[in-house]
């Protein structure tokens, strides 16, 4: 039933096979909005800034849908000439057997096998393909949302054997890259940015002190819903619970024994825990970046400097989209130069090297 | 009327109308999400409302913190006159076989309040039930206004598979299960109608401020309802007029 949706005109089908899944790998796209009201989990990828690239990369829209592989890696085989991207965490791609860097754009032949390792850093890795995945879009998205079982591929993980197909691409091939300083938007910035609220009444001003001024630790209960922090217990000032409401992504809820929760995308849509901040929406990508056991401290900004850094976020992505589309991050496109040495003028012209 | 507005993160502002459950709370919050959406503000994405709270969730590139919050202020003025709006309370019937292989714990129910099996069924089916909110799980209803005489505890250790339909009873709420999950509530019927199903194209059959009424049927009525959906011609039983809802019992 997934076939045929993004097939026109008389292009042959192109496809890939999974030859091996690796420990989690899904479907998403930026998530399926509209819905929540009818406890219709968003989903969607986790961190949706390498996602956006590995796209841009190909020549999708931003949005189109990718493949999510968490932290070991999947194999997979072009059934098909395919242009693909890897971006996210180092999974130290290779191509056939030929190492192919991560942010860069890649023409696999007929046969070739794209393998991914475990994850030197990072946590989640996303492959995109010209054109896009051809899944039929559930509720306006190719989201898998794994707990209700639909979206994406049979609503499910991969597995070994599926055949996934590929949309039409009408884009021009040129192997492009993101330079590395662009590959994330905040770098290795030590602390995770949260609004405080919507329910920091609730705790006493020593647990509001213990939230920001304490470090906390990744616990191994991780996972696409949420992530549980291990660390001094966030005392509230009287009781931690509410009538159930809301929940948005990156939403800090801390249940009765004090220790917090923090909302992922695959959160349920509603939750009665009081949440004694929210992590902002740029944050979220080095958070879905990150390990168990990996320390975590928040630092607190106000609502308004959290969006002026989305729109920053988004005109840096909006620069990059334009960069590949007017050809300027082209691997291989010669860089001119104008040296000057021993008095005289030269006009050089330097290449870069695809790969190591 | 005061309404609080909070910042949930930088995409996300919660209205909240009241601290407590009750029909005038929810009245205001149905009538402001009409009038939120009548206002087609650009940049809103979705609405959540939930038992006392409206989540707002919007889309920082298009409209900004402060400037979605002096939009929403003209809720403050509203005089929340629910019989402005222009959707009344739809009604939905949901026909439940209960007891049997349908409803395991129904004796339980009866025995536990001393009540007969048919008691059970007679005062669950007379209520009508307001939906407060959905959430949980897709399509799950958060059902206000069960009768306090069948309110029954949960099961002591949850069951790994409840099917998808299953009509249960978890302390003095009733609900359905809109697919199958483990769950630890007293099931005590069953309905044929998939009150979610992400393949139709309107997913979720029921949404916040609707009724819920409960209409007993039995196994061979139960079959045919179930053969009419398999063949797509069943005609869900949705009345305009949503009667009177019961008031949630205070507990």
């Amino acid at each position: 039933m997934n076939s045929k949706f993004l097939m026109r005109g008389e292009r042959p089908v192109k496809k890939i096979r999974i030859e091996n899944p690796g420990l989690l790998t899904t479907i998403q796209d930026l998530g399926r909005y509209g819905f929540q009201k009818y406890g219709v989990s968003v989903s969607g990828a986790m961190d949706s800034y390498s996602m956006q690239l590995a796209n841009m990369l190909v020549g999708n829209s931003p949005g189109e849908a990718v493949l999510e592989c968490t932290l070991a890696g999947p194999a997979i085989e072009f059934l098909d000439e395919c242009v693909f991207s890897v971006a996210g965490a180092d999974m130290r791609p290779l191509l056939s057997g030929k190492r192919v860097p991560n942010h860069g754009s890649f023409k696999a032949a007929k046969g070739d096998v794209l393998r991914l390792q475990t994850a030197e850093s990072g946590m989640r890795a996303y492959v995109s393909f010209a054109g896009g995945i051809a899944v039929k879009p559930v509720m306006g998205s190719k989201s898998t949302y794994l707990k209700a079982g639909f979206g994406g591929f049979e609503g499910r993980k991969l597995k070994k054997g599926d055949c996934l197909e590929i949309g039409d691409s009408d884009f021009e091939f040129e192997s492009c890259y993101v330079p590395e300083a662009d590959a994330c938007f905040c770098g290795a910035k030590e602390k995770i940015r949260v609004v405080l609220g919507p329910e920091k009444e609730m705790f006493s001003d020593e647990g509001i002190r213990t939230f920001l001024e304490s470090g906390f630790e990744l616990s191994n209960q991780c996972d696409r819903m949420g992530y549980r922090l291990d660390g001094p217990a966030v005392m509230h000032s009287d009781g931690a619970d509410i009538l159930s409401g809301g929940i948005t992504l990156g939403a800090v809820q801390v249940p009765g024994h004090g220790h917090p929760i923090i909302m992922m995308a695959d959160r349920q849509t509603t939750g009665g825990y009081s949440k004694i901040a929210n992590v902002i929406t740029v944050d979220i990508d080095r958070l879905a970046q990150m390990r168990p056991g990996e320390k975590i401290r928040f630092e607190e900004v106000d609502p308004v400097a959290a969006q002026e850094l989305l729109k920053r976020r988004q005109k840096k992505l909006d620069e990059i989209e334009r960069g590949i589309r007017q050809g300027k991050m082209a691997y291989g496109s010669p860089k001119e130069y104008s040296v000057r040495l021993g008095g005289k003028n030269y006009e050089v012209s330097v290449r870069e090297a695809i790969g190591e | 009327m005061k309404i609080e507005m909070k910042a949930s993160g930088d995409s996300g502002l919660i209205l909240v109308f009241g601290d407590s459950i009750s029909m005038e709370t929810n009245n205001r919050i149905r009538l402001a999400a009409a009038e939120i959406e009548a206002l087609g503000i650009e940049g809103i994405i979705e609405l959540v409302p939930a038992y006392c709270t409206i989540l707002v969730v919007y889309d920082p590139l298009k409209i900004g913190f402060e400037e979605l919050r002096k939009r929403l202020e003209f809720l403050e003025e509203s005089t929340g006159d629910v019989s402005t709006l222009a959707e009344k309370r739809k009604k939905c019937v949901l026909p439940v076989c209960y007891g049997g292989h349908n409803g395991h714990d129904l004796e339980n129910v009866a025995s536990h309040k001393g009540l007969t099996i048919q008691e059970v069924v007679e005062i669950h089916s007379d209520a009508n039930y307001v939906v407060y909110m959905i959430g949980f799980t897709p399509g799950f209803p958060y059902l206000g206004g069960m009768d306090e005489r069948i309110a029954t505890p949960r099961l002591l250790s949850p069951r790994e598979k409840i099917p998808a339909g299953s009509v249960g009873i978890a302390g003095s709420q009733t609900g359905v299960y809109p697919m199958q999950s483990p769950g630890g509530w007293q099931i005590i019927g069953r309905t044929p109608i998939r009150i979610f199903d992400p393949e139709r194209e309107n997913p979720a059959l029921l949404s916040a401020g609707m009724v819920v009424k409960f209409k007993p049927v039995d196994e061979k009525e139960y079959l045919e309802i179930e053969k009419l959906i398999d063949e797509g011609i069943y005609e869900f039983e949705i009345l305009d007029e949503g009667g009177e809802a019961c008031e949630e019992n205070q507990n």
